[in-house]
């Protein structure tokens, strides 16, 4: 089976779902990686907009109202701030406040995290903002084959589909085994990408490779870690994150988002406020996230904000003891 | 509170000011990529002409020749706050020119003067030339929202009795009595028609029941 970087993978989504319906099409803050699709679907499906996040962000709500299915990529998450309102005001609530008379179906693609010393403004992880927002689900996808699959499910989905992609994950060069076949990753389904027996780590996006480089070094000690990846942060998979818990007994949740309120909480919250899942924890969980500071530029004290594999195996061995 | 009816056309109100010009440009955009003669109209007032979703919305309209028609009503009052003050130009078509698109100011209490700049902008849409501005000035006669509690007026006196001088409906009925194309009586009665519509209407609404409570719960996303 063939090996796609994370890039490969999406533009394959968007090449897939593009032949399919013809309603799909991209509004982009700089074209990038998108240029490859103009020679075969054209510009008019592939566009560049002026730096005006508000504005397009806001038009591709009027065009998915209008039967279209537009998939907008302002590029990095931090960028589209100046698009907030139209994101949270506008494309979160435009169903509902309008008794579903019209759907939206609405792609929101954009860069998140840290890792490359970008400084604070292009460095954060920001998806604990979104999960609050009624009205829009949210991925965040950590392998290509997950990527490709999830992103041809938010261009399907009726809805407006927040995807975050993290910055570091085309620099690792990380890659998955892709089908020739198509297929669809279900959104709301996590996904238990390493067994184990000793002790769950839930991760966020990179972290999940973080946890799973954690999980090999700890096998030599003997501990079995197994690493469970949500994937969809909206709609929450609750019960595979619970059931994990219950089987190992104990828990550590790693969020490269800023401690308080993070993914990370929230995850903490589902969990204890089940009672088979709370009375399974034989350690209180614990959450590895980057301390409430903007992230720093300097290598060694960005290094020093974010959890990685060194933070995440500490975090076990708290569990365990 | 914000209202929307798809099936005529009409893409909702927003709480926000400005935020409709934005989604106005994009069902433009839809129009555009599905090859139709449908026209975008996003109505606003002078405050909104101020956010920057107007600005961001006039150039990408206007770079990409988008059936999209600004219509901005400026009253001379946002909120509280007046358009003397507050407009950095005496006439918000002005900023028509900064986008490179036509923009022109008409008065607002002035039906068919409004009509004449509205089909010569649906025109250019359709003929792929792209937006337009178009400034009705007109008159605020009440606050800026229905509150409770009577909040005070921010006008001083003269400007709070102005707007009911210059009912547009009465500028066109005087103008079509005087040109013979209506009689005074049949302009009564179709004041009279709409006004039991709206009392029917008035009376529908009090008289259905409250929604479930739960139905809280539903449209947060479409199937």
């Amino acid at each position: 089976m063939r090996e796609l970087t994370y890039t490969e993978a999406l533009l394959e989504a968007f090449r897939e779902e593009m032949r399919r319906d013809d309603k799909v099409f991209h509004l982009c803050g700089g074209l990038g990686v998108l240029e490859q699709l103009i020679p075969e679907f054209g510009a008019d499906r592939v566009r560049v907009c002026p730096i005006s996040e508000e504005a397009y962000v806001g038009a591709s709500i009027g065009a998915a109202g209008s039967g279209f299915r537009p998939i907008v990529s302002p590029g990095m998450m931090t960028f589209a701030f100046t698009a907030m309102d139209q994101i949270v005001n506008q494309m979160a609530k435009i169903h509902y406040m309008f008794g579903g008379q019209a759907a939206f179906p609405i792609v929101f693609r954009a860069s998140t995290g840290g890792g490359r010393s970008a400084a604070a403004q292009h460095s954060q992880s920001p998806h604990p903002m979104f999960m609050n927002l009624a009205g829009l689900k949210l991925l965040m996808p950590a392998t290509p084959y997950d990527a490709k699959g999830l992103m041809k499910s938010a261009i399907r989905d009726n809805n407006p589909v927040v995807f975050f992609e993290d910055q570091m994950l085309g620099p690792r060069g990380v890659t998955s085994p892709i089908p020739e076949e198509e297929y669809t990753v279900p959104i709301g389904v996590a996904d238990v990408k390493r067994q184990g027996r000793d002790v769950t780590v839930i991760a966020i996006s990179k972290m999940v490779f973080e946890a799973l480089e954690a999980a090999e070094a700890l096998a030599s000690d003997g501990i079995s870690v197994e690493v469970v990846d949500p994937r969809t942060l909206v709609p929450m998979d609750k019960a595979t994150l619970r059931a994990s818990v219950q089987k190992t007994g104990r828990v550590v949740i790693v969020d490269e988002a800023c401690v308080t309120c993070s993914a990370a909480s929230e995850i903490m919250a589902v969990l204890t406020e089940d009672a088979a899942t709370f009375r399974a924890l034989q350690t209180p969980p614990k959450r590895v996230c980057a301390p409430d500071v903007p992230i720093p530029y300097s290598p060694v004290m960005e290094q020093f904000c974010l959890p990685d594999r060194d933070r995440i195996i500490q975090g076990i061995r708290d569990v365990l003891s | 509170m914000h209202i929307a009816d798809f099936s005529v056309g009409m893409l909702g109100a927003n709480g926000i000011v400005g935020a409709g010009m934005p989604i106005a440009t994009g069902a433009a955009l839809a129009a555009q990529l599905e090859g139709s003669d449908r026209v975008s109209v996003a109505f606003f007032g002078d405050g909104a002409s101020n956010e920057g979703a107007f600005h961001g919305s006039l150039n990408l309209a206007s770079i990409w020749k988008l059936p999209v028609i600004f219509v901005c009503e400026n009253n001379r009052w946002a909120v509280s706050v007046p358009a003397t003050y507050a407009l950095s130009v005496e006439d918000v078509s002005a900023r028509a020119a900064a986008y490179n698109i036509p923009g022109i100011t008409v008065d607002g209490t002035d039906v068919l003067a409004v009509y004449e700049a509205a089909d010569q902008a649906v025109r250019r849409a359709r003929a792929g030339e792209g937006p337009s501005l178009i400034e009705c000035k007109t008159h605020r006669w009440r606050i800026h929202s229905e509150q409770r509690g009577n909040p005070a007026d921010p006008r001083p006196r003269d400007e709070v009795e102005i707007g009911p001088q210059h009912d547009p409906l009465q500028i066109l009925g005087s103008s079509l009595q005087a040109q013979g194309v209506a009689t005074a009586e049949h302009l009564e009665q179709i004041e009279s028609e709409v006004q039991q519509a709206v009392e029917n209407a008035i009376d529908f609404a009090k008289s259905s029941p409250l929604p479930r409570p739960e139905d809280a719960l539903l449209d947060v996303f479409a199937p």
